[in-house]
């Protein structure tokens, strides 16, 4: 289990003091695959670093396993760091070296024997699918094929968490969905324990089981992912959950009252929903906006319906909806956000 | 001038010269060379990787006092003229190899000349390394020995290469003034020969070796170096 307590960390600059980021607290249990997202600038790659000491908090604590690693000295560190192992945006590896002399690279760090080090290569090799380019140069290999034998080398010292910063974001969509599947199939074999820092909502859709939504350098909402995506409440979460901007035009209003419908997971793809409720119930809604998308055949998203009508109309409206599974319903009176 | 230049008398006393003297004037260029390049290298690598590895963000950060005075002292060392130079280390000279005169001899300014030179080579060559593979390096858990033997010296190898090639044509140019102390090579041949006597034919001919040798040095120091370039696609 890793513990972020009251973190907090800032830079001297010319321009003053920056605070990357600010009170931070978050739990992450051992086998969860836990995103961090936010806007570039948001603090997340400062935190993951924090995470592995790499930076070193100006206040709180990161605790693994109940240790608290900030107060560990460098030697002591280097060995939590062979348990705490990390892949990089730009793969970072090692170009005069072969790709099994990267993998092996860790382990003789940590002075395992050269035969003992080949041999547990060759196998992650096996593991990351590319057991045939042993004696090829990472220039020679494509961009997901060279983030393969970095996550193959972050393997080497058998660790309990991976940190991914921003792994797939210098991957075309085909490519980090494979990868993302790669570093699923490691969670779940290996129960590794694995943070993913990412920008792209899609990353955090496609395997996260909780996610953290950072701005600013704070963390504004957390939970599961299901939850928060479907029901952002933050600015930031919604501005990450609809990056059009599409929540903006409801500042505007046109005289009709508005009725925030959030689908969590509602098997709503299947019922005409808005189409029912005007047969049914007689009342005619106009859909001001919508961002909904569907995981497996479930709808997560929010719609803004446009009502025109006395109070009358409106609550028999959201009694109606309210009236289906996995919906939440709620008016809304004022400013977004 | 120019039947002069050609004259027989001139072309038999060149040819003997040719012949008998200038063999060992090549041995002995590139001998002093090569052990004088050696030796700076020696010397310079690691206060290059110092002048890397020590600073305020590097990997071994070491006081800034310390980082003054060796940054002092390079400079210094590379600000004094060769000629110079070679006449001020004569005590040094003397002391290390008990003579000031002589070929082997000569070695000892070319090496305090040159070293300070090929520290700063070696300085840009290692801050060609990518900062985030020296993170990378971190962050598994490397102590800042490895980082420099395993990452920043291997990970720079081709630049380097090409930068003690710049190194060696320099340090050979440097040799051939040595001949003013007595060093001995191409550059005793061309100064006794062409400026003391004369023979202009005679340094005509070492000049021309200097410039082969200067252009074998480089094309070998170049091929090495993208040889060992793993950067380069299908450089297997």
């Amino acid at each position: 289990m890793i513990e972020i307590k009251n973190l907090s960390k800032s830079f001297q600059t010319a321009d003053g003091t920056v605070e990357a980021l600010k009170n931070v607290n978050l739990t992450i249990q051992d086998g969860d695959i836990y995103g961090i997202i936010g806007m570039s600038g948001a603090g997340k790659s400062t935190l993951v670093r924090c995470i592995n000491m790499l930076e070193r908090p100006t206040e709180g604590t990161v605790l693994i396993d109940g240790c608290d690693i900030g107060s560990l000295s460098e030697i002591d560190l280097r060995s939590v760091r062979r348990e705490v192992t990390m892949i990089f945006q730009g793969f970072n590896l090692l170009m005069q070296r072969t790709c099994l002399k990267n993998i092996c690279f860790p382990l003789e760090l940590s002075g395992v024997n050269k035969e003992e080090a080949k041999k547990r290569a060759l196998e992650l090799l096996d593991v990351v699918g590319l057991p045939d380019k042993a004696n090829a140069y990472p220039a020679q290999l494509s961009g997901g094929q060279q983030q393969r034998i970095a996550i193959a080398r972050a393997l080497a010292t058998e660790p309990k968490v991976l940190l991914c910063d921003e792994a797939t974001s210098a991957l075309d969509p085909k490519t980090t969905h494979s990868i993302l599947e790669l570093i699923r199939d490691i969670n779940e074999r290996l129960g590794i324990t694995v943070i993913i820092i990412t920008h792209q909502m899609s990353v955090v859709e496609e395997i996260c089981t909780h996610v953290a939504i950072l701005d600013e350098g704070e963390v504004v909402e957390e939970g599961a992912v299901s939850t928060v995506f479907s029901s952002p409440k933050s600015r930031a979460a919604k501005r990450l959950v609809f990056p059009d901007g599409a929540e903006e035009i409801l500042t505007e209003n046109r005289g009709e009252r508005r009725i925030r419908v959030v689908f969590n997971g509602a098997l709503a793809t299947r019922t005409p929903l808005i189409a029912r409720m005007a047969m049914e119930q007689q009342i005619a809604a106009s859909i001001l906006s919508a961002s909904t998308r569907s995981i497996g055949d479930k709808a997560y998203g929010n719609m803004l319906l446009g009502i025109t009508g006395d109070d009358e109309v409106v609550g028999r409206a959201m009694d109606y909806l309210q009236g289906i599974e996995d919906i939440l319903v709620e008016e809304v009176t004022d400013h977004v956000g | 001038m120019l039947d002069k230049l050609f004259s027989p008398e001139v072309i038999e006393e060149t040819l003997w010269i040719v012949q008998y003297e200038i063999p060992l004037a090549i041995w002995e260029t590139i001998y002093v060379t090569v052990l004088a390049t050696a030796f700076a290298v020696i010397l310079g690598l690691p206060l290059g990787v110092l002048l890397v590895v020590g600073e305020k963000n590097g990997v071994l950060p070491l006081p800034k006092s310390a980082m003054h005075v060796l940054n002092i002292v390079i400079n210094l060392l590379r600000s004094i003229p060769f000629l110079i130079l070679m006449i001020m280390v004569i005590p040094l000279t003397r002391l290390i190899v008990g003579t000031s005169v002589g070929t082997l001899a000569s070695i000892v300014p070319l090496v305090i000349a040159a070293f300070p030179f090929v520290a700063r080579l070696v300085e840009s060559s290692l801050r060609e390394v990518n900062p985030n593979i020296i993170e990378m390096a971190q962050s598994m858990g490397a102590s800042p020995f490895q980082i420099i033997v395993k990452v920043l010296i291997p990970e720079s190898v081709p630049s380097l290469l090409s930068n003690f090639t710049i190194a060696i044509t320099t340090i050979l140019g440097y040799s051939a003034m040595s001949g003013i102390i007595g060093g001995g090579g191409l550059g005793k041949i061309a100064i006794n020969y062409g400026y003391y006597r004369y023979k202009y034919l005679v340094m005509l001919i070492a000049v021309v070796l200097l410039i082969l040798l200067v252009q074998v040095f480089q094309s070998v120091g170049t091929r090495l170096a993208t040889k060992s370039d793993k950067r380069l696609k299908g450089g297997r």
